[in-house]
């Protein structure tokens, strides 16, 4: 029973952050971008980068990598914006670099419950494994929320 | 053949609109109990819910109205009286079809509540009143079987052709029989096509339908009186066919006659299939018919002015005519793309088709927001029903009177403002309106006035509340302030009468000091505010002690397209809504004033505080040294603010969109637009960004 439950296979773009390989729910996906103009919103958190026009919507953009806590880096000729749509909420996150569209089984995602990680914990859903690879499975619902404490925490800080 | 879904919608609108008419009625009767004519009027109603509910099916909706016309009948026949107990009875069943009517919306079900509570109530108010005179409610059903009948109706003159008559000879050869049968629906019946077809359902389960008059086509499109004529085959008996179409509803008449194998020679050929071309050909043998052709002809005219007055209005869903106005809006982006090109030859031709396609796409705007414009009345309309169950609850005498429902707003204004009208009725009708007692001893008529008003100012639309109650107090708002630490005990005394009715607008504020089921519980003031601001509108507030208060909202007519001005704060472009600009201002930075902590500028003897937009917006590298600077001065209900920009690109026609559900809690940005070079500006929220 346990198994035929969990061998489900789902596809997930696979991109990078640094060294590091992530993943989302291809599902999830409505386009990947290259860089577009942004339009700075004030008042948001530090990792919101903006706005942009994606063919006349308008669509919030963070920077994943300030999201997870890592150093920002400098926008280089790879660099791509992820549309993502979870419900009804429609935004985009800034990646170093897309690699590829990988298969997973739900079998091979192990829960993150035993490993410990400084990254904020709550955004990771898991870790996939192929082959020799750890693939960082992200919880995109998690994303999608901007919860108080973040506004918060980034006005006191922009306000100095 | 044809599809019930089709006709849910129409049952929908349709239904609600009965019920809404249904509403102001039984307010009307309440008023006047002896008028016959609105008595009918409801009877009418239910009468016509009844049938319509019947048409689709639903049964409990049916039994309920029913009962109501029973009760309804035995009120005009004077077996009853109108009592209030009754009219409580009837806006029970009024309710009671709502909730069926939003059920069927939701699921397209009516659901299981069969209020089982107001039909016993219902039946229980006819037989104490009849069970005297012993006289029923029901009127008698005339039951006519008289065959030679039939030939009175127009539809069942008609002979078959050769084709039809062979498989009636076929039919009956093969020991079945045929029969002819007329079908006449009641006048009033409101849903004829779809009434039809559940005839059609009922008879295709019996027996093979092989012709129809009019063709079935045309009953679909209700091309037809009240009647049409079938011929089908079958083995049943004739009884069965009577019973069966009886049985369903708003059926007057049913007329079965055997059909008897004939010899095929004597029938017309084939090839006139339709009715209409029998009658054509015949009337050309003989001038006799002449006449009764053009009185057909008559008919057919009237009954095509009809169509046509009727055809007057087309009903949109609303998605349709966001998808229009998002186009709408798209081409006018275009537009001011296309003005901002830089084109240096032929540079006159390019200027004049520019201007002729602003023209037209302004025009376009227009026409789209006028499509979406709905009169407030559809708001407005359910308030006389909400006063009349407040003051009944309150035990006061309360009047409501509206004026300028005609007043038009944009149908997605309309469908958010009804929430924070009702809380501010029933505010009115609860803090505002004393009890009798009270107004007896102010000298007050006992009858509390409510005063509902709509109109046009310039670019808005004003919607005022207005009480002849004791106004606020204002004491008790700075006391309860005070008490929840909204204010310090020795500032109390500075503040104007606005701050404190601003007090009010907090969230879970009430000088309420019981909990009633109508308003104290301090939810209400807040959300209003929220709601129109959400809305791009301001809410402000008149009082005075004694004798009432004024709430009165300002609502911008159009949401998704307006004139903005541009403005450059840093490197960044802004969008400040023109309507909320009062002019702009050129002054040096040593007219800047700094009185307790607040930047202000003197304008024409007025102190207005300047907001530093830089700055609350954490524009970066913004702190450049400037001898002289812009002033945008805005409005913000009365109050002026200043807001300080670097520069001005000037006005344009901006389509709103909204930030995104994730940047939704965003306070000073009321939206982005983009603009003529696919970039984008933020719109700023003036009321939250002004002091």
């Amino acid at each position: 029973m346990e198994d035929k439950a969990n061998s489900v296979s789902r596809q997930y773009v696979v991109f990078k952050l640094g060294k590091e390989d992530y993943g989302i729910d291809i599902q999830k996906v409505t386009t990947i971008e290259r860089m577009m103009p942004t339009a700075r919103v004030p008042k948001t958190p530090d990792f919101i980068k903006g706005v942009i026009n994606l063919r006349g919507d308008i669509v919030p953009i963070m920077d994943l990598r300030l999201r997870l806590g890592l150093p920002a880096v400098p926008e280089t000729e790879d660099t791509r914006s992820i549309i993502l749509k979870e419900d009804d909420v429609t935004f985009g996150i800034i990646v170093d670099e897309v690699d590829e569209v990988l298969q997973l089984t739900d079998d091979s995602i192990e829960n993150i419950g035993n490993i410990t990680t400084d990254l904020s914990e709550d955004f990771l859903m898991g870790v996939g494994k192929v082959n020799d690879r750890i693939v960082i499975i992200l919880n995109i619902e998690k994303l999608a929320q901007i919860n108080e404490e973040e506004t918060q925490h980034t006005t006191r800080r922009r306000g100095k | 053949m044809m599809d019930m879904s089709q006709y849910l919608e129409i049952f929908i609108d349709e239904t609600k609109e009965h019920l809404q008419g249904l509403n102001q009625s039984l307010l009307q009767l309440e008023q006047n109990p002896q008028d016959k004519s609105v008595l009918n009027e409801i009877f009418r109603v239910a009468h016509t819910l009844k049938g319509m509910a019947g048409t689709m099916g639903f049964g409990r909706m049916a039994k309920l109205t029913h009962d109501m016309e029973n009760v309804l009948q035995a009120l005009r026949n004077d077996q009853i009286s109108v009592s209030s107990r009754l009219v409580d009875l009837l806006f029970k069943c009024l309710d009671a079809l709502e909730s069926y009517t939003e059920n069927i919306v939701n699921s397209g079900e009516e659901g299981n509540n069969d209020f089982n509570d107001i039909i016993t109530e219902l039946n229980d108010s006819i037989e104490k009143k009849t069970s005297a005179t012993a006289q029923p409610a029901k009127q008698p059903v005339v039951k006519n079987e008289e065959k030679t009948e039939q030939a009175m109706y127009p539809t069942a003159n008609f002979t078959l052709n050769q084709y039809e008559q062979n498989v009636v000879n076929k039919a009956i050869g093969m020991g079945m029989n045929a029969y002819k049968i007329t079908v006449v629906l009641n006048k009033s019946c409101v849903l004829k096509s779809a009434r039809s077809f559940i005839i059609f359902q009922t008879l295709e389960r019996y027996s093979e339908i092989i012709k129809s008059v009019p063709k079935v086509e045309d009953i679909e499109d209700e091309k037809f009186d009240f009647e049409f004529t079938v011929v089908c085959v079958s083995k049943e008996s004739p009884e069965v066919f009577d019973k069966s179409i009886n049985g369903i509803a708003e059926v007057d008449k049913v007329i079965v006659v055997p059909l008897e194998a004939m010899d095929i020679k004597n029938c017309p050929q084939p090839s006139d299939m339709s009715s209409e071309e029998d009658i054509k050909s015949e009337d050309t043998d003989s001038s006799q018919h002449e006449p009764e052709k053009k009185e057909q002809d008559n008919k057919v005219q009237s009954s095509q002015g009809h169509k046509t007055k009727t055809g007057k209005t087309v009903r949109v869903d609303i998605d349709r005519l966001d998808v229009l106005m998002n186009l709408v809006s798209e081409l006018i982006i275009i537009k001011t793309r296309l003005e901002g090109l830089d084109i240096k030859d032929g540079s006159q031709a390019y200027g004049e088709s520019i201007e002729y396609l602003e023209r037209i796409t302004t025009s376009l705007h227009d026409a789209v927001m006028k499509v979406r414009m709905v009169p407030v009345e559809m708001v407005f309309n359910r308030f006389p029903r909400m006063i009349r169950d407040v003051s009944r609850e309150l035990g006061k005498e309360i009047q409501l009177n509206m004026s300028g429902e005609e007043t038009e707003l944009d149908r997605t204004v309309i469908d958010e403002i009804g929430d924070p009208l009702i809380h501010l009725l029933r505010n009115s009708a609860d803090h505002g309106i004393e009890s009798k007692e009270k107004r007896a001893q102010a000298g007050k008529p006992a009858v509390g006035q409510i005063n509902l008003k709509a109109y046009q100012d310039g670019n808005n639309v004003v919607i005022e509340v207005d009480d002849d109650g004791q106004g606020i107090d204002l004491e008790k708002v700075k006391k309860k302030a005070i008490e929840r630490g909204l204010v310090k005990k020795e500032m109390v005394n500075t503040l104007t009468q606005k701050d404190i009715i601003d007090f009010l607008f907090k969230p879970s504020f009430s000088t309420s000091d019981k909990i009633s089921n109508i308003s104290g519980r301090g939810v209400g003031l807040d959300v209003v505010k929220t709601k129109i601001e959400q809305l791009g509108g301001v809410v402000e507030v008149e009082t005075e002690a004694g004798k009432g208060s004024k709430f009165i909202i300002r609502l911008p007519l159009t949401l998704a397209i307006i004139q903005a001005l541009l403005v450059v704060i840093g490197s960044e472009k802004y969008a400040i809504p023109l309507n909320s600009i009062k002019e702009i201002i050129k002054i040096t930075p040593d007219q800047i004033k700094n009185v307790q902590k607040q930047d202000v500028i003197l304008l024409r003897n007025m102190v207005i505080p300047i907001v530093k937009l830089g700055e609350i917006l954490e524009v970066p590298d913004d702190d450049k040294e400037k001898k002289r600077l812009t002033v945008v001065i805005v409005k913000k209900g009365e109050k002026l603010s200043g807001f300080l920009v670097d520069s001005l690109i000037g006005q344009q026609e901006i389509v709103i969109k909204p930030l995104g559900k994730l940047l939704s809690g965003i306070k000073c940005i009321a939206g982005a637009t983009i603009l003529g070079d696919g970039n984008v500006a933020l719109i700023l929220d003036v009321n939250s960004l002004a002091v």
